[in-house]
């Protein structure tokens, strides 16, 4: 059997961490920072999620192939958005009238 | 008896003499056709091949019905005047065709069907990874239909089937949001099958079947499943958010409370055009096997019609914004968009130049699936170009919903799509049901569709090109002749679509025998009996020569006998 | 001519040997690993899936929030973020209860497989009531999107007191909505999907008492947590982008 099995510590391990991201992020919405008060959120809610991941979904002891497709999946959600946003954002950037 | 090359001979009872001088009854092969008879059986079957077949009854039961629409609408238009049917009839009538023809027989049409029975077949599989989820797939298929035909019933829908807002939110008073579960139900069912096919291709391959061993259906189809999955939750959520906006009037996509119609047009199209490709891909796979077969020669250039198939999934998904040129889309997002729809046509043409590569020199011949094959080259490679006049953003605005789209999507849709599953199903007639269809009818039909096709839908090219817009039930009379011409030509198709229908019935009591391989063709689908047995293979088959290699039949014989710890290829993915 | 090597791996056959007649087995499959194999990959393209559904709702409240910043902000200090932070803490303990279970299923621990596997049960219920409470305040109050959406007046006070003459304070009434559209469709779908996974669950834990699976057998305790974990972090996204809007 090829399975690998992730000790219990590191599970308790990751747990503090993700509850300590979740106090972090709370606490910092609190602070006016301007529009970094929506970076640092995503970026404190990304790295929860590849820690859950990484370690809860063992993603991190899986096949190439599981990664792929993890990957994969997230870059057509980026497609969806960069795509999309390309509309939104340049209206107005060239017009059919003069 | 099964032909001279197959492997399989021996557990099947010969005929035998026996001493009184008279021959034995012979026992029926075991087939998973005649390996049980009860409804039951069916109903409940994990079987990939009898999944396919009560696909092939349904999705056949709905063609019909939606060809039944197609045939009032050209009606109508035989006149001017709009004589036969009122305005608001004739909208329920095309948004009828469109979404019976659309989500019930185009999107499952081949994958369900042909990709269901062969995909384990060629890969030398005992089934899909999953048969319990494939029955569910046919079951929600099956729920999906009665609840898009019951919204039919009651009273029908007029939005046409992409379900444009703010018209289908707030203003329509049909059963849309009766309509939209259904297709959020199919939808379902359009994904289980895509995931299927994916976790099949990776983990059920035969031993030797490498990646590039693999007949190019089985890329096409990987390349289709792929799309289902990444698209096909969009289009869910897009017709669950219309359903709520619809049910509690929350205003999601309308404008007045901060709400965006175009949004809808984003989301729809991010899954209806790659859906484009769901419909095209199988296509593709079919006409690969073909000319491979009767052109007797390897597939010209098998790594570029394998990884087009991918190209092809891919850039669908990066060009639906030209769906909204003529909203209020930016003419700058909309030239972006203009620029990588004209990059689809690489890998397409990439598909037709090797196709066509590979006819060059081959020993041709001209059976029934080929005809069709060769039929589709030629009308995919119409319906592809005038595709590029569309995604011309300037020209684009002018041709906009006139009979022009209608013409190149029907091109492609009925040209390339329904020309190349007809191909295909006469192609693996002999397999599925063990029978020969009457070939001489094959011919004629093949050539009565391919009159018929042009006849109805070239014409509405040049409606469309004079400005003829689409879903108008009259039109000024000029138009006339065009539109007669059109009509004459859907009964003529119509005809070329019974004649199949009642040969293939009648091949069913009276065709001659199949023999294994009729085609003396090189899948591994052809190295079993025909019909295969519920199990495909007596023997899991191991592969020693590579797709499309025309050798000498004995050498591709299923060689060795394989113990149960044999397990499959799985060296493309397991950690090196 | 064909190559007559065959690709194979021949060093899996002696590990795939001895578990050939496992009960577990199903027919189509040559043995246990290719079957454990295809399930996993069957439930990652699942999720990939799901993240594109999740993500057409994403994709929306993106717009909407670009267009409705200073609504987006008022509506989400109507949220209760003391009761959306417990319930981030909740569901990143069944994450916890449940990759625990995983790790007992592994082991061949079946009494405490089948306790994580109720604990996790638990906690998802704590969840689902907790967002009970928030949905039940929300309808007294009237901030349910549709024709009869009301502004919950003393919220707005608080909100334009505590950016008093700040341009965020700029709130068309009527506009709210979509932030509560938005809130609903999201959290209502994610809930969905938790009653769905507590289902699944159950079953499981039926399974467990049955004796059902060991350290060679337990790919649906394994896949059901992959789904789990894939609930928890489209939380783990919704809470900062619902609750922690317009804090400042």
């Amino acid at each position: 059997m090829s399975e690998h099995i992730v000790s219990k510590n590191l599970y308790f391990l990751i747990f503090g961490a993700l509850m300590v991201l979740t106090a972090i992020t709370v606490g910092v919405a609190f602070v006016n920072l301007g529009p970094l008060n929506n970076v640092v959120a995503l970026t404190i809610a990304v790295i929860k999620a590849l820690l859950v991941i990484l370690y809860f979904m063992h993603v991190r002891y899986s096949s190439r192939l599981t990664w792929l497709v993890i990957v994969g999946g997230f870059f057509w959600l980026a497609i969806m958005f960069v795509l999309t946003s390309s509309d939104y954002l340049t209206r107005g950037w060239v017009s059919f009238t003069r | 008896m099964s032909s001279i090359n197959s492997p399989f001979d021996k557990p099947f009872e010969q005929p035998v003499d026996s001493p009184g001088g008279r021959m034995r009854p012979v026992p029926a092969e075991r087939n998973y056709l005649n390996a049980d008879y009860s409804v039951r059986s069916w109903l409940l079957t994990k079987d990939h091949k009898r999944i396919a077949l009560l696909y092939l009854f349904s999705v056949s039961f709905f063609f019909f019905i939606g060809s039944i629409y197609a045939m009032l609408i050209r009606l109508e238009l035989l006149t001017p005047k709009g004589d036969l049917v009122q305005a608001a009839t004739y909208n329920k009538l095309f948004t009828h065709h469109g979404i019976i023809m659309i989500f019930l027989f185009l999107i499952p049409s081949i994958p369900a069907i042909l990709g269901n029975f062969l995909v384990p077949l060629m890969i030398g599989a005992k089934d899909l990874a999953f048969p319990k989820i494939n029955l569910l797939s046919w079951y929600l298929y099956m729920i999906g239909a009665v609840i898009v035909s019951s919204a039919i019933m009651i009273g029908g829908v007029d939005t046409g089937w992409y379900f444009y807002v703010p018209y289908s939110s707030n203003f329509s008073n049909t059963y849309v949001t009766l309509a939209g579960l259904g297709i959020f139900v199919l939808g379902f069912s359009s994904i289980l099958t895509g995931l299927n096919f994916i976790v099949t291709t990776h983990t059920m391959r035969a031993p030797g079947m490498t990646w590039f061993r693999l007949p190019l259906f089985i890329w096409s189809h990987y390349a289709t499943s792929l799309i289902m999955l990444l698209g096909t939750p969009v289009i869910a959520i897009t017709l669950l958010l219309l359903v709520f906006e619809r049910t509690f009037h929350v205003g999601i996509f309308d404008p007045t409370i901060g709400g965006d119609p175009v949004l809808f047009q984003h989301l729809f199209w991010f899954y209806s055009h790659p859906a484009v490709y769901i419909m095209l891909l199988p296509g593709m796979a079919i006409i690969s096997e073909i000319i491979a077969t009767f052109s007797r020669k390897n597939i010209f250039g098998y790594k570029f019609v394998a990884f087009s198939s991918i190209a092809i999934a891919v850039f669908g998904f990066l060009v639906w914004g030209h769906h909204l040129f003529s909203s209020s889309q930016s003419v700058f997002a909309g030239m972006i968009f203009s620029f990588i729809s004209f990059a689809v046509a690489v890998p397409s043409a990439i598909k037709v130049f090797n196709w066509t590569a590979t006819l060059f020199r081959g020993s041709i011949s001209y059976d029934t699936p080929m005809l069709y094959a060769l039929g589709y080259i030629g009308l995919f490679a119409i319906g592809g170009l005038t595709g590029l006049f569309l995604a011309s953003l300037g020209m684009d605005v002018h041709l906009t919903d006139t009979y022009f789209v209608v013409a190149h999507f029907h091109y492609v849709m009925v040209g390339g799509t329904l020309l190349a599953y007809l191909g295909g199903i006469h192609y693996w007639w002999p397999k599925i049901t063990g029978r020969l269809y009457p070939e001489g009818w094959g011919r004629f039909s093949a050539l009565i569709v391919f009159v018929g096709f042009n006849l109805t839908f070239f014409p509405q090219f040049l409606l469309g090109f004079l400005g003829m817009p689409r879903r108008y039930h009259a039109y000024p009379p000029e138009y006339q002749v065009l539109n007669v011409l059109s009509s004459a030509g859907a009964s003529i198709l119509a005809i070329g679509f019974t004649i199949p229908l009642i040969y293939l019935l009648w091949s069913l009591r009276y065709g001659p025998k199949a023999t294994d391989d009729p085609w003396m063709a090189t899948g591994l689908e052809w190295r079993t009996s025909s019909p295969p047995p519920t199990e495909n293979f007596v023997e899991t088959p191991i592969v020693t020569w590579e797709a499309y290699e025309f050798a000498p039949q004995e050498t591709m014989k299923v060689v060795g006998k394989l113990t149960p710890d044999d397990k499959p290829d799985r060296s493309s993915y397991s950690g090196n | 001519m064909a190559t007559q090597t065959l690709n194979h791996a021949d060093a899996h056959h002696d590990a795939a040997h001895d578990e050939e007649h496992h009960p577990g087995l199903a027919h189509h499959f040559d043995n246990m690993e290719q079957q454990r194999d295809s399930g996993t990959l069957g439930m990652w393209v699942f999720l990939v899936t799901e993240i594109m559904f999740f993500g057409g709702m994403f994709l929306a409240y993106m717009l909407f929030r670009a267009s409705n910043p200073n609504e987006f902000a008022a509506g989400s200090y109507q949220l209760d973020v003391l009761l959306g932070g417990i319930n981030t803490a909740v569901l990143i303990g069944s994450s916890l209860t449940m990759a625990l279970a995983v790790f007992f299923a592994q082991t061949g621990n079946k009494s405490l497989l089948v306790l994580f596997l109720l604990a996790t049960i638990l906690l998802g219920f704590v969840f689902l009531g907790i967002k009970a409470v928030e949905y039940g305040t929300k309808f007294s109050h009237g901030t349910i999107p549709g024709r009869n959406f009301k502004v919950e007046h003393k919220k707005m006070e608080e909100y334009e007191e505590h950016h008093h003459g700040d341009a965020a304070a700029n709130v068309d009434p009527a506009r709210l909505q979509m932030f509560f559209v938005i809130y609903f469709m999201l959290t209502g779908v994610h809930a969905l999907h938790m009653i769905i996974g507590i289902g699944v669950m159950s079953v499981l834990v039926f399974f467990a008492l049955r004796n059902r699976y060991s350290p060679e057998y337990h790919s649906h305790i394994e896949l059901a947590g992959l789904y789990w974990h894939f609930v928890d972090i489209v939380w783990i996204f919704l809470f900062p982008l619902l609750y922690l809007i317009g804090r400042h």
